[in-house]
């Protein structure tokens, strides 16, 4: 009642003084950084009264009363009410909005207000990305996105991740998802570069959208049964120049070693185990070859970006140099990069022109990555050097190379040059506003060489290696979507449909030039140029229809061609259905305290999968090379005749479309004027025809394997991802989050009668043509068939004894049985972000369990014969031979499941802390220094040194390092 | 403005035309380069000859990139996957006549006689044999009648193919004669079989003898007359030999004496050609023994080059893989040895007395005669037959010493004369006369004189399994010759090491057969696995 008094008061205070002034009011508007803001809107509420910001962020608003309420509103900015109090000068600040950057969602052939979105779509944009020293997207949504696992292949700078989305739905066609960038799909082909994501510099990336289930993903159809991730680079924003420069210097070192005998072990067990003539090439040194081949390592990255606009033109352009060391001795990736856009508006709105080009320039000096197995594996009782200063080596064709020595000698390098762009015009018809034609032409260009060789000396034993080699190759990707939208809002029933109709054409080409090199003999070899490719093509459309704003349907149709299969299986139809549900717009929702937002979705869709080799379906022949020619007969003066010979190559002329049905049911929801915010996710994939490459019955067929459309495979999972600001005042803000998948997998059928068939997958080194993993009907793909070990009372494996699980009376084959499986059944990733005035911190941690990995370098190079393999040369093996004393050597014991090992793990991916500065140094800059790490901790109990091994099967990692980043980034 | 937007729609609907009129047409893409469409290929005339070239590369070669790349037997090793060093491997390893120290997989089993389902050189083995009678079958149906008449194809082109394919069907021949041998039953494709997946039947060691016999009969017309082919293309006397391979084992094969079957094709080799034995022994095994006079002995060899034919099967491996110890690499024409075959005391023994004898190739200094280890190489003597030397001692082309020229005699005149000897032994016909000549004949060359000459009571089966021996050691006879006289198995005869014992022990009869690998029959139930494993 007090108040109500109190609020009348006022009201007849203010009554006659806004009746009586009407005054102006000047101002500028700023963002959070001091920079000035143009073009923001300045209404008096409820009212038309209102003007924008000219290009120094001045507004002046006349017709003013006390009292009336101004609204300050700005794309990408917090809307700011502020109540005009008789001021004559106003400084206005907008804080950027990060919530509504990412209110808009890519659907692919459109945008989607996220509120309204109807398939399982996760966009993670700048804030959310992983921070420190990524030099490509993959790294920076790693363990962010529910449902998405990424890892790495390894510790070298800017290596490739292998990155699955809802699991893989293909035994053998490829399970990597489609990427688009700046609506350019992309290939994976990479010559010469390491991470195709690479040559997109991260500082330009605006945004990375996840597309997981079949209703947000079949508008990809052809490409999209793996999910697509679609990354968007910044854009220019209208008014004056902007100048950003972020930069940073890293430091990396080797967390793990693999451990090996050292020098002394090693000399008591051949002195123990080893022959005569064994014991007598045994050396004095104790050398520590992994420590000789590795070192700590430094790298730097610059950018500067610009970016603006004038009148309806929009631009920003950017550079960036990047130069990152390996801990691998010689290791490096050099890469600079450019990238410009530019989006122009022209005639009142109708047409809108936007231009993307990036392009990279990336070299590579590989070191020789055969050092790493070889410092393993060789003898640490010998010096690096003879006595004469030359390297030591055995000098025996078949023993390993002294590793320091192939770091010093061996030379590999990678130079790629990529360019990416697309010009997307979009004209909104002039007598008929509700309709755009749209144009996206595109291409992705990529030029690569690999060369290296081997110095060496006069006295070079290996005289079979290069000296030179060299080879490059070239693809051209091409792309053209031509398309119609529709779009009408139905405002009187809060309703609107949304039409998208057209057509995609992309092309790719892969031309390799061919290549030469030269032996230490003088040796040449040539290889000959080739040019293959394929060609996709689709039909699509799609129906976007809200009703009342409470229920939207999409519904999409898309047909595809490939090349890849012949005419007669070329072409299939994927749609797909999804509806939303809005339960926040209901009555019973509309008013809660407690739920701010909730939307329940129900889709399902069939995707296709085509990516098998470039033409399965096609019966063509190989020519040999100049070395694998065959002699027939003489010529009239006595010499040899070579022929190059041609080989039938497999094919099969009745492959067609691998499908993958999803079914997906999702929730989001917002608690607490959200809050907390998140999302639960339940899929189910299930695909048929599954294109596998599987062993040919002998004697059919042109090899001994083929590519078949055979059986079928399920997986589930349910995704769960959440977000909750704790605290959020002047000083605070502290906001935590996380996201855990449930995942399942099954083989459901393969060849039909055949219920035991199966498909040995996962080849090991060691042994001839063993296979760990096997693909099998009511399995999990890839799971690990082994053998089961026998242990002694201690515990301990016995050399060479397995049990006897069909009782049988004797080892072989039908005594494996399955045994884990390197798939994790819950993986998940939680991070943190703190603010505290001018301080940030963060961290974000990822982990999966029940995960396993096959622990090859174990089973090679723990048992004796890694020693002991000849009279001519040592090895040397891992510790555990001390205990286990393996000696046997039939292929039993590599396939034991006592080296199928828990790969589970938790892994602090990163933490930085971070100063923002205003006015740094003195000037009207805005800056930020931090201080971040990654991989500092890891949890697991796996034998081997990482965990996180791609397929399961761990072999001769590049040691992920440790590593420290000092970033600056500064805004001007 | 009006008329620019006309200009606009135009542009696009236009554009949306042209592109969806001229797109479709590009799903039918196609490779260029190394990789041609069927159609492409057979427009060459050369093309015929090229595939008739990869199959009989299909014995040296172990892919389309020398020494190893793109390979043809996929999930295995390239390298382990090498038709002639795996059937080396079968044929020797498990004899008296050789032991490997290496510890390459399961290959000491070989020498022990423990080999197993899992067997990964036997899988490789196995797969390869198949891969070799699928390309042989595609060849014949890229060559019918029907086919050249679709192509235009006709004159000289016509009547080469015709020669073409008989000898695709001898080669098909061949590698059949070698399951039968190795591994008994299989399946049984040929040209009229289907290429497309499907589980073929098993076929017995009977059906698959059958049918070796009744190709070799059929092709024979059409194989050219002996010594009129190219070098290193076979001719009606290789068809001959092979016959008689067939019939002289058909006792062991089928159960059937075939004696005088083979008699009567042995003697066709030797009658009714003009093969001749090369006047010295060792040059048979040189680099250049394509030229030097040796392939006047070689009714059919594997042709192998250091430069243009290069694999780490065949002849490479015969040449690298005996060499270490205080053995001379540069003698041998190689870069270095890969220390591992060597032979045993039991071998070793035949030569007793034989000093003079050329074939006798023993190499002792550094090694011992009896074997403790298996691992070390200088237990047991080494061999030094197969080099990589011309006869002036000069290496072969490829200068880094890694890839020999050496070719490999399938069969020569000098098996066939033993042949000869055999058959008039087990009563298939022929002369005592000519029998204790052709073994002279042999002998004088391997002595220089008559010193080393035998008489008619010399002349008995033993004699001839360890002449054999001498004569034939490490050309990959010996396997099938010892199962011919009853000796691989059992304990008729031993050798050190036989039976995974120092001194040697008997081994199970079913060993005298490999078994079909676990992964044939896991991809097709219907193989049988033979008795025993």
């Amino acid at each position: 009642m007090k108040t109500i008094q109190k609020k009348l008061l006022f009201i007849l205070f203010i009554l006659p003084l806004s009746l009586l002034a009407q005054s102006s009011l000047k101002g500028t508007v700023l963002d959070n950084l001091g920079q000035t803001l143009p073009g923001v809107n300045v209404l008096v509420k409820g009212t038309q009264n209102g003007v924008a910001t000219d290009f120094d962020g001045n507004f002046t608003i006349n017709n003013l009363k006390k009292g009336d309420v101004l609204v300050f509103t700005y794309v990408g900015f917090t809307t700011k009410e502020l109540v005009y109090n008789n001021q004559t000068e106003l400084n206005v600040t907008l804080t950027e909005d990060a919530q509504q950057l990412s209110d808009i969602i890519l659907i692919g052939y459109g945008t989607v207000k996220k509120s309204d979105a109807t398939g399982s779509v996760t966009t993670v944009t700048t804030k959310d990305f992983v921070k420190g020293p990524v030099v490509a997207a993959d790294q920076m949504i790693q363990g962010k996105v529910a449902g998405v696992q990424i890892s790495s292949g390894g510790g070298a700078p800017g290596e490739g991740s292998q990155i699955r989305i809802r699991q893989g739905s293909s035994l053998n066609a490829s399970n990597d998802p489609l990427f688009v960038i700046d609506g350019v799909p992309v290939g994976a082909d990479n010559t010469g570069g390491r991470n195709p994501l690479a040559t997109i510099n991260q500082n330009d990336i605006e945004s990375v959208t996840v597309l997981k289930d079949a209703s947000a993903t079949a508008i990809y159809g052809s490409r999209a049964s793996n999910g697509v991730i679609i990354i968007t680079t910044k854009k220019g924003q209208s008014g004056e120049l902007k100048v950003n420069y972020s930069g940073n210097v890293s430091y990396s070192s080797i967390a793990k070693q693999v451990s090996v005998l050292s020098g002394d072990q090693l000399r008591e067990y051949v002195n123990t185990f080893g022959n005569s003539n064994q014991q007598g090439l045994l050396g004095s040194a104790s050398t520590d070859w992994q420590k000789e081949i590795y070192r700590d390592a430094i790298g730097t990255d610059h950018n500067i970006s610009l970016s603006g606009g004038v009148d309806n033109i929009t631009y920003r352009a950017s550079i960036g140099l990047t130069d990152m060391n390996g801990i691998l001795k010689e290791d490096n990736f050099n890469r600079a990069t450019t990238s410009a856009s530019l989006v122009g508006n022209f005639f009142d709105n109708h047409l809108k022109i936007d231009v993307n080009n990036k392009t990279s320039v990336i070299k590579n000096n590989y070191s020789e990555r055969g050092a790493i197995g070889a410092a393993i594996a060789f003898d640490p009782t010998q010096s690096i050097y003879n006595e004469d200063g030359t390297y030591f080596e055995w000098n025996q064709q078949l023993a390993s190379r002294n590793p320091y020595a192939l770091i010093n000698q061996s030379h590999n390098y990678g130079n790629n040059f990529r360019s990416l762009g697309n010009i997307q015009t979009e004209y909104k018809l002039h007598f008929f506003p509700d309709l755009k034609a749209i144009a996206n032409l595109g291409y992705d260009y990529t030029s690569g060489k690999s060369y290296g060789g081997y110095g060496y000396d006069s006295n070079y034993f290996y005289t079979n290696a290069n000296a030179f080699y060299e080879n490059s190759k070239d693809s051209r990707n091409r792309l053209m979507d031509l398309y119609l939208n529709y779009k009408k809002d139905i405002s009187s029933i809060n309703s609107s449909v949304e039409l998208t109709a057209g057509y995609n054409y992309q092309n790719f080409d892969y031309i390799f030039n061919g290549g030469n090199s030269v032996t230490i003999a003088g040796t040449e070899s040539l290889s000959l140029p080739t040019k293959t490719g394929y060609n996709l093509q689709s039909y699509f459309a799609r129906g976007i229809f809200n009703f009342y704003d409470k229920y939207i349907l999409t519904a999409t149709i898309r047909r595809d061609g490939t090349s890849r299969f012949a005419p007669a299986y070329r072409w299939s139809n994927f749609p797909s259905a999804a509806l939303a549900w809005k339960l926040d717009k209901e009555k019973f929702l509309v008013d809660s305290k407690i739920i701010s937002s909730m939307k329940m979705r129900f889709g399902w869709g069939i995707t296709g999968q085509q990516d098998v080799t470039l033409y399965p379906s096609l019966p063509t022949y190989l020519s040999s090379d100049p070395q694998a020619q065959y002699q027939l007969g003489v010529d009239v003066n006595g010499e040899p005749v070579y022929y190059t010979t041609v080989r039938p190559q497999q094919y099969n002329p009745n492959l067609k479309w691998e499908e993958t049905e999803t079914k997906n049911i999702g929730l989001d929801f917002g608690f607490f004027n959200d809050r907390l915010t998140g999302s639960i996710d339940l899929y189910e994939k299930k695909t048929k025809d599954l294109l596998a490459y599987i062993p040919n019955p002998p004697f059919v067929g042109f090899s001994n394997y083929d590519n078949y459309n055979i059986g079928n495979l399920k997986n589930q999972g349910i995704e769960i991802a959440a977000e909750v600001v704790a605290v959020k005042n002047d000083d605070w803000n502290i906001s935590v989050g996380g996201n855990i998948t449930l995942q399942n997998s099954k083989i459901t059928g393969l060849v039909n009668g055949a219920p035991n068939f199966g498909i040995a997958a996962g080849g090991i080194s060691g042994g001839i043509g063993n296979s760990i993993q096997r693909q099998q009907v009511g399995y999990f793909p890839n799971a690990f068939f082994v053998y089961e070990q026998a242990y002694d009372a201690q515990g301990n494996p016995i050399d060479g004894v397995f049990i006897d699980r069909n009782k049988d009376g004797s080892i072989d084959e039908n005594d494996q049985y399955f045994y884990k499986k390197p798939q994790a059944d819950v993986f998940y990733g939680f991070y943190t972000n703190v603010s505290y005035k001018n301080f940030d911190f963060a961290m974000s941690w990822r982990g999966s369990w029940g995960n396993y990995n096959y622990n090859n370098i174990a089973s090679n190079l723990g048992w004796s014969n890694q020693v002991l393999i000849r009279d001519t040369d040592l090895g040397n093996a891992t510790t555990e031979i001390l205990d286990t004393n393996f000696n046997y050597a039939g292929s039993e014991r590599y396939l034991s499941d006592y080296y199928i090992q828990d790969a589970s793990f938790v892994r602090m991916d990163n933490i930085t802390i971070a100063y923002n500065f205003k006015n740094f140094l003195g000037t009207k800059a805005n800056a930020r220094l931090s201080l971040a790490g990654q991989n500092l901790i890891l949890i697991t109990n796996y034998k081997g040194i990482d965990p996180e091994i791609n397929g399961g099967i761990d072999n001769t990692i590049y040691p992920r390092p440790e590593m420290y980043t000092l970033g600056l980034n500064v805004n001007f | 403005m009006k008329n620019f937007k006309f200009k606009l729609v135009s542009f696009f609907s236009l554009l949306t035309l042209f592109f969806l009129y001229s797109c479709t047409d590009e799903l039918n893409t196609k490779p260029e380069g190394t990789e041609q469409t069927a159609d492409e290929l057979y427009a060459n005339p050369e093309s015929y000859k090229q595939f008739l070239a990869k199959l009989y590369a299909g014995l040296a070669t172990t892919g389309q990139q020398g020494p190893a790349g793109q390979g043809d037997v996929a999930g295995i090793d390239e390298g382990f996957s090498s038709y002639l060093r795996n059937y080396w491997n079968f044929q020797e390893l498990t004899t008296d006549e050789a032991i490997i120290a290496w510890n390459d997989a399961t290959i000491k089993d070989f020498h022990w006689h423990t080999w197993t389902v899992t067997d990964g050189f036997i899988k490789a083995t196995f797969y390869r044999l198949a891969y070799q009678v699928n390309n042989c079958n595609e060849f014949l149906r890229q060559t019918t009648d029907e086919k050249l008449d679709s192509r235009g194809v006709s004159g000289a082109l016509r009547d080469d193919i015709k020669t073409f394919r008989a000898e695709a069907r001898f080669l098909r021949a061949l590698s059949y004669w070698h399951i039968v041998d190795l591994f008994g039953g299989a399946s049984l494709t040929t040209e009229d079989s289907q290429s497309e997946f499907n589980l073929p039947e098993y076929a017995s060691r009977q059906e698959l003898f059958d049918f070796v016999e009744k190709e070799l009969n059929e092709m024979e017309a059409d194989l050219k007359a002996p010594n009129t082919n190219e070098q290193f293309r076979v001719d009606k006397a290789a068809a001959w030999m092979l016959k008689a391979k067939l019939f002289m084992n058909a006792q062991v094969y089928v159960g059937t004496d075939r004696m005088a079957d083979a008699y009567t094709s042995i003697n066709k080799v030797i009658t009714e050609t003009s093969y001749y034995l090369h006047g010295n022994y060792p040059q048979l095994f040189l680099a250049d023994n394509n030229s030097n006079g040796a392939q006047n002995e070689f009714i059919y060899a594997i042709a192998f080059d250091g430069t243009y034919t290069k694999t780490f099967g065949g002849t490479t491996y015969l040449t690298h893989a005996p060499v270490g110890g205080s053995m001379n690499a540069a003698a041998f024409g190689i870069n270095g040895g890969w220390a591992g075959i060597r032979t045993t005391s039991s071998f070793v023994s035949k030569f007793n007395g034989m000093n003079s004898d050329a074939r006798n190739q023993i190499f002792t200094a550094g090694q011992t005669l009896e074997i403790n280890d298996v691992g070390s190489f200088t237990d047991g003597y080494a061999i030094a037959k197969w080099k990589n030397v011309d006869i002036n001692g000069n290496q072969g082309s490829d200068a880094s010493g890694d890839f020999v020229d050496t070719d490999y005699p399938v069969f020569r005149l000098a098996d066939a004369y033993l042949m000869y000897a055999e058959c008039f032994l087990r009563g298939g016909g022929g002369t005592e006369g000519n029998a204790v000549g052709y073994i002279n004949d042999l002998r004088e060359r391997a002595n220089g004189n008559s010193s080393g000459n035998i008489t008619a009571g010399d002349l008995t089966l033993n004699f001839i399994l360890d002449e054999r021996a001498r004569e034939l050691h490490w050309e990959g006879h010996r396997r099938t010759d010892l199962i011919r006289f009853g000796k691989f198995t059992g304990s008729s005869y031993i050798w050190p090491w036989k039976g995974n014992v120092i001194n040697g022990a008997p081994t199970p009869t079913y060993r005298n057969l490999f078994p079909i690998p676990q992964d044939a029959i896991s991809v097709n139930p219907k193989l049988i696995q033979n008795p025993g494993y």
